[in-house]
C-alpha cells in the first residue's frame, strides 16, 4: 500500500486514541511519512470524537476533508452516519455494531434511528459490520474492542507487511498484552 | 533520532533544546500539553500560573533578568496577558522571550475565533507561525535567537491543527545558554512616560531594521518554485492544505515570519507569477498588507473567514475542478446530535439540577466543565463570557435587575481554578460595591476541562511537588463576608444543596456557596468508586422519567420504558437515586 487516509470516529472514551497511536507508530517504523490529527477538549465530554491518520511517501495536510477518507472506522453506529460524507465514494467502512445514546436521545428530544447498519450497507457497498464489544467481552474485557476494530482495519487495508503484534506488544501495558493480541487476531480473522 | 510528536510536544522539545530555563502557562485547549511536556524537563523551571497575565509577567521579568523564558496560553488567554505583553514589547528583552498563543480556528473548544496574529502588529511583536511539528521545534529555537539579536519579544502563533497533529520530528540536543548578565537599566526597564517615549522610537527603528536586514533572508520563509501560473502566499496549516490542493500546479511563498513581512520578498514573488492567491485561516492578515502594497490578489473574496480551512474548502474557493464537483455520501438518515455533557458521576450535576429548578433566577456561568450546566435538560445557565466573568456577570445582571425593579435573584458560578484565575477580583468588587447576589465556587479540586491540571487549590505544583493548598474559603472569609452568608455543600447531596440554594435565594447582600466534591475522573476518585454503581429495579419503575431530568449519560429508559443504568459509566454518585420517588434505583 502506498498511501491512505484513515478516519476513526466514535464517542469520547471509546479508545480511538490507542488505535491511532498503534497505527501511526507502526507506519512510521515501516518508513512511511505519517500525520495524525485529533481534537481534544470539550468534545471529549461525551461528544463525538474523530482521529485523522494519513500516511504515504509524503503527507502534507494532517486533516482529512469531506470525500477524502479511504477507510472510515466507526466505533458507534450513528457516528458512522455523521462521518459518512468524509468517506471517499466507494471507500471502505468498518462499523462497530454498538449504540451509545446521546443526551437528546436520553431526554426524548430526538430518536435513535432504526436499521442504521442495514442502511449503511445499502449505500456503501464495502461495509463490514461487527460487534467488537461482544468479541472483546468474549476474550475477557470489553475495553479491548478498539483493538478488535484495529485488526479488522489492518486486514481491509492489506497492511500485512508490518508486524502489528510487535507494535501492540510495545504500546500496551504488560498485563493487557495477551488480551490485546488476542483481540487483534479476532478482528483480523473476520 | 526521529519521533512522532504533536506540535505541542515538539514545542516543549524545542524549548528544551533552545536552553530555555523559565516557563509559565495557564492551561487552555489547544495549548495545554505544551507546559505538561515542558515540566518533564528538569532543566526548565516550569509552573502553572493562576492566569495568563501572571505567566507573561513572570516570563517577561525572567527574560529581563537574563533567562531564556517562555509563556504559553490559548488565544483568549492572550487577551488576559495583553497588558504586560504590550509594554514588554517596549522594554525588549535580555534573555530571549517567547509568548505562545494557540488559536482555535473552528472553535473546537473555545468561545471565539480571534486571530492573534493581529496582536503582533498591534503590539509590535515579532510573529512566527509553524506549519507542522518539525517547524514547531525548529522555529521556536530560531525565535530565541532573533529575540535576543534584535531585543524584541516574539509572539509564536499556533493553531489547533498544528498543536494537536502528530508528524515526524528529528530530535536534537540541548544547548545550554545559561543566564545572561543583569545590569540595572531603568530607562529600558521602567516604562514611565519619559522612558517610554524614546523606547517607542527605538522599537520602531528596530522593526524597520528587522524588515530590511532579516525578513528577506530569514530561514523561516521558504519559496518553492513550480508552475508560475499561480503563486500562493500562505502560512501555518494553510500551507499544508494548499500543497494537497494545488501540488506542483502552483508556486509557494510559505511564510514562517508573519511580522514584519518582507515587502521585497512578497513583491519579487508576486512579480514572477501570473496570478497571486493568499490563503490564510481567519482574518486577512497577510492579504491586507499585500493589498496595501498595491498588489492584486485573490484572498478573502473567495476564502472563508469563518471556521477552519481544509483542502476541500480551499479547493472550492478557487474553483479547483475535483473539489467543485460534489460527489459525497449524503446519508438521508440523519445522525442525532451528540453534544458534550457533564460526565456520569460529575459533582456539578447535583448543583445545576437544583439551581435549574429555581424559578425567577438568572445564572451567570463561566469557562470550564461547568459551562455544560447550560445543556438540556439542566438548562441552568443564562450567560457565559470569559474566565472570571461568572462572578462579575452576576453583579452586572443584578445591577440591571435593580434598575428595572425586577425581583429576580442572581447567581454567578465559577470553578476553583477560575476563582484563582480571575474570580477573586470579581468577588472583591462584589463586596466593595455592596452587591446583592449569590457567588458560587464549584470546587472539584482540579482544572478539569483541560484534562486535570493542578492549580493553587490542589496542594501540588506542575511537577507534583507538595505546596500550600490555598483554600478559596479562606479568601472568601478574608473579604469580610459573614459566616451566615457562606455555605459549603456536597453537591452530590441534593437536600443539602437545595437548602443552601434556598438560603441564598432568600438572602440579601453577597452570599457565597462553595460546592466541594472532586471531579469523578480524578484517578484516586475513580479508584475509590471502582465497582460502585446504582442498581435499577425495573419492577418499581413507574416510567415517570424524573431521573432523566438530571441529564446523566448513564441513566436512560430501556426499550421497555423502564429505567436502565449503564454500568460501564455509572460510578454510584447516587443523584438519580435521590430523585426517584418510587425506590426504583438502589
Amino acid at each position: 500500500m502506498e498511501n491512505a487516509n484513515i478516519l476513526l470516529v466514535g464517542v469520547g472514551g471509546q479508545g480511538t486514541l490507542l488505535v491511532s497511536k498503534i497505527l501511526s507508530e507502526g507506519l512510521m517504523e515501516a518508513g512511511y511519512d505519517v500525520k495524525m490529527s485529533e481534537i481534544h477538549g470539550m468534545s471529549q465530554r461525551g461528544g463525538s470524537v474523530s482521529t485523522h491518520i494519513k500516511f504515504g511517501k509524503k503527507v502534507n495536510s494532517p486533516v482529512i476533508a469531506e470525500g477524502e477518507a479511504d477507510i472510515l472506522v466507526s466505533f458507534e453506529q450513528v457516528e458512522a452516519l455523521r462521518a459518512l460524507p468524509y468517506l471517499k465514494k466507494g471507500g471502505t467502512l468498518i462499523v462497530n455494531d454498538h449504540q451509545i445514546y446521546s443526551m437528546p436521545i436520553i431526554t426524548g428530544a430526538e430518536d435513535y434511528p432504526e436499521g442504521v447498519i442495514e442502511y449503511l450497507k445499502k449505500i456503501c457497498p464495502d461495509t463490514l459490520s461487527l460487534n467488537a464489544g461482544e468479541i472483546a467481552e468474549g476474550l475477557g474485557n470489553i475495553k479491548a474492542q478498539n483493538v478488535v476494530l484495529l485488526g479488522a482495519m489492518i486486514k481491509k487495508l492489506g497492511l500485512d507487511s508490518i508486524d502489528w503484534k510487535a507494535v501492540i506488544a510495545k504500546m500496551v501495558p504488560e498485563k493487557f498484552k495477551e488480551l490485546n493480541l488476542k483481540a487483534y487476531d479476532a478482528g483480523y480473522a473476520l | 533520532m526521529k519521533q512522532l510528536l504533536t506540535g505541542n510536544e515538539a514545542i516543549a522539545r524545542g524549548l528544551y533544546e533552545a536552553g530555555v530555563t523559565v516557563a509559565a502557562a495557564y492551561p487552555g485547549t489547544p495549548s495545554t500539553e505544551i507546559m505538561e511536556n515542558v515540566a518533564n524537563y528538569k532543566e526548565i523551571r516550569s509552573r502553572w500560573s493562576p492566569n495568563e497575565k501572571v505567566a507573561v509577567e513572570v516570563a517577561g521579568s525572567a527574560a529581563m533578568a537574563g533567562a531564556r523564558a517562555f509563556a504559553a496560553m490559548k488565544h483568549v488567554g492572550l487577551n488576559v496577558a495583553a497588558d504586560p505583553m504590550m509594554t514588554l514589547a517596549y522594554e525588549g528583552v535580555n534573555g530571549g522571550l517567547v509568548i505562545l498563543t494557540a488559536d482555535d480556528p473552528g472553535m473546537h473548544s473555545s468561545q471565539n475565533e480571534q486571530d492573534n496574529r493581529n496582536f503582533s502588529i498591534f503590539g509590535k511583536l515579532l510573529c512566527i507561525e509553524p506549519s507542522d511539528s518539525q517547524e514547531c521545534k525548529d522555529f521556536i529555537k530560531i525565535a530565541y535567537e532573533i529575540s535576543e539579536r534584535y531585543d524584541l519579544v516574539v509572539l509564536f502563533r499556533m493553531s489547533t491543527r498544528v498543536c494537536h497533529s502528530k508528524s515526524i520530528v528529528e530530535i536534537g540536543e540541548r544547548k545550554e545558554v545559561g543566564v545572561r548578565e543583569y545590569v540595572k537599566d531603568v530607562k529600558k526597564n521602567i516604562m514611565v512616560p519619559a522612558h517610554s517615549r524614546p523606547r517607542h522610537f527605538v522599537l520602531e527603528d528596530i522593526f524597520k531594521k528587522v524588515e530590511e536586514e532579516y525578513a528577506y533572508t530569514t530561514p523561516l520563509n521558504k519559496i518553492e518554485w513550480n508552475s508560475k501560473k499561480i503563486g500562493i502566499i500562505c502560512s501555518g496549516i494553510s500551507y499544508q492544505h494548499c500543497k494537497d490542493v494545488f501540488g506542483e500546479d502552483a508556486s509557494y511563498l510559505h511564510l514562517g515570519l508573519l511580522n514584519p513581512l518582507s515587502k521585497k520578498q512578497i513583491k519579487e514573488f508576486a512579480d514572477q507569477v501570473e496570478e497571486l492567491y493568499i490563503v490564510e485561516e481567519s482574518e486577512p492578515f497577510i492579504e491586507m498588507q499585500v493589498r496595501a502594497m498595491g498588489i492584486a490578489c485573490k484572498g478573502k473574496d473567495v476564502v472563508p473567514r469563518c471556521d477552519e480551512l481544509n483542502t476541500r474548502r480551499i479547493g472550492k474557493a478557487f474553483g479547483v475542478k475535483r473539489y467543485v464537483e460534489e460527489d459525497l455520501y449524503q446519508p438521508e438518515v440523519k445522525a442525532p446530535a451528540r453534544p458534550p455533557v457533564l460526565c456520569a458521576g460529575c459533582p456539578h450535576r447535583g448543583f445545576f439540577y437544583e439551581l435549574g429548578k429555581m424559578k425567577d433566577v438568572m445564572v451567570a456561568g463561566d469557562i470550564g466543565c461547568y459551562t455544560l450546566g447550560m445543556a438540556a435538560p439542566l438548562s441552568a445557565v443564562d450567560s457565559v463570557i470569559c474566565m472570571g466573568g461568572g462572578f462579575s456577570g452576576a453583579t452586572g445582571f443584578d445591577q440591571a435587575n435593580k434598575e428595572a425593579g425586577r425581583k429576580t435573584k442572581v447567581f454567578g458560578c465559577v470553578g476553583d481554578s477560575t476563582f484563582f484565575h480571575s474570580g477573586i477580583t470579581s468577588l472583591v468588587d462584589a463586596v466593595y460595591n455592596k452587591a446583592d447576589a449569590v457567588y458560587c465556587i464549584l470546587n472539584n479540586s482540579i482544572t478539569a476541562m483541560t484534562g486535570h491540571q493542578d492549580n493553587p487549590g490542589t496542594g501540588k505544583t506542575i511537577t507534583g511537588e507538595i505546596t500550600e493548598a490555598i483554600d478559596p474559603l479562606a479568601i472568601v472569609r478574608s473579604l469580610g463576608i459573614p459566616e451566615d452568608h457562606i455555605r459549603v455543600v456536597d453537591p452530590l447531596n441534593l437536600e443539602e444543596t437545595r437548602a443552601a440554594i434556598k438560603d441564598a435565594y432568600e438572602s440579601t447582600g453577597v452570599f457565597v456557596i462553595m460546592t466541594k466534591s472532586p471531579c469523578a475522573l480524578i484517578k484516586e476518585v475513580q479508584k475509590a468508586n471502582a465497582g460502585k454503581h446504582v442498581t435499577a429495579n425495573p419492577d418499581k419503575c413507574k416510567s415517570c422519567k424524573a431521573c432523566l431530568k438530571i441529564g446523566c449519560p448513564a441513566v436512560a429508559l430501556g426499550k421497555d420504558g423502564k429505567i436502565k443504568i449503564d454500568l460501564a459509566q455509572c460510578n454510584g454518585c447516587g443523584i438519580c437515586k435521590q430523585v426517584c420517588k418510587f425506590g426504583a434505583l438502589e
